[in-house]
């Protein structure tokens, strides 16, 4: 994920997994991170940015960015919020 | 450790929840429970526990695989008749999950060896069926502060309890001695249905999960039981003064654990 241009704490590739294990790779992420660390979520277009970016909405994380790398994926920038 | 994504698809269901997440599923994955009784209540609890990804699981039982335990010990099968109990529920629980170290103890539990054999376990699952080895279960899990599921299936009634030292009464707390020898029929005598088995092993196996994850309430102080013929359930609070216990009382009176004596036709599992 060159195409980032700020630092995250880490990031995840939920391009190889289908819904719904594409939003619980990028769960399973965040749990290992520290509240406000940030996480990179590289996904594919379609259902899973229609779908992951709201679910980690709705579990009360901050989604800072999403960014189109112009190859049919996405990188989803989030800050972790709560333990 | 990371998941594989494989991992993480086997256990979505768990992740998902908030009361379990990746946190709560390596934490099953780095436990170990030990189920005494390949039988009735050992069957669906260790099925579930072995599905759930409990990282290591013992099981103890001398038996072998009876046709007349089919009606209800599910991890066995009809091709399995003949065969160690404890292999057949190893070959079960391996092929449910590859996840699962299954350690298997081909012994019936006594004052000789169920010291050693709790040793390494997190939490101990009593699926036996006679009141002799329900009572060495207790005694040596007080003994070595072992929290464990106690449960009884009989006719189309069951009941379980759940002990986490410190945390309230023991079984002797509540029943004291066994009964005298003969004076209370075993399943093989009077019979049982064979789902209830499913319903209480498998409430034991919850019991054992929520101890790990280490969220919600358990059966600490409670006595759970189970009318299935006139659907009942009923939560019976347990007295809560344990100091005048035997076994975990201010000033136990058992001190080393006790052999009783069988009912002739006992000492098979559930």
């Amino acid at each position: 994920m060159t195409d980032i241009n700020f630092q995250t704490d880490d990031t995840v590739d939920i391009t190889d997994v289908v819904c719904p294990i594409t939003f619980v790779k990028a769960k399973a992420a965040l749990e290992e991170l520290d509240e406000g660390q940030t996480l990179a979520i590289k996904m594919n277009d379609g259902e899973p940015v229609q779908n992951v970016p709201r679910s980690i909405k709705e579990e009360g994380h901050k989604i800072l960015k999403l960014l189109d790398n112009g190859d049919s994926t996405y990188t989803l920038i989030v800050e972790k919020v709560g333990d | 450790m990371a998941f594989s994504n494989e991992q993480l698809e086997r256990y979505s269901r768990h992740i998902i929840l908030k009361e379990v997440g990746a946190k709560g599923q390596k934490k099953l994955l780095n436990s170990k429970v030990l189920i005494i009784g390949a039988g009735g209540l050992g069957a669906p609890a260790a099925m579930y526990l072995a599905a759930a990804g409990i990282g290591t699981i013992g099981i103890a039982d001398a038996d072998e695989v009876d046709l007349s335990n089919l009606q209800r010990q599910i991890i066995h099968a009809t091709s399995d008749i003949g065969k160690a109990k404890v292999q057949s529920a190893k070959e079960t629980m391996e092929a449910i999950n590859p996840d699962v170290t299954v350690k298997t103890y081909r012994t019936f539990v006594d004052s000789e060896n169920i010291s050693e054999l709790i040793a390494n376990y997190d939490f101990i699952i009593d699926g036996t069926d006679n009141f002799p080895a329900k009572f060495l279960i207790n005694d040596a899990c007080v003994m070595a502060k072992k929290p464990f599921s106690h449960a009884g299936i009989i006719r189309f009634k069951g009941q379980l309890m759940t002990y986490v030292p410190g945390q309230g009464p023991c079984y002797r707390c509540v029943f004291k001695n066994p009964p005298p020898k003969d004076a209370v029929p075993t399943c093989k005598q009077a019979g049982v249905i064979g789902a209830m088995g499913g319903v209480i092993g498998s409430l034991q196996a919850m019991e054992a999960i929520k101890y790990i994850l280490g969220t919600g309430d358990l059966l600490t102080g409670y006595l759970l039981t189970y009318d299935a013929l006139k659907m009942e359930f009923r939560k019976v609070k347990l007295p809560e003064d344990t100091s005048k216990c035997a076994v975990c009382g201010e000033n136990p009176t058992i001190t080393e654990l006790i052999d009783y004596e069988q009912a002739e036709c006992d000492g098979k599992a559930l």
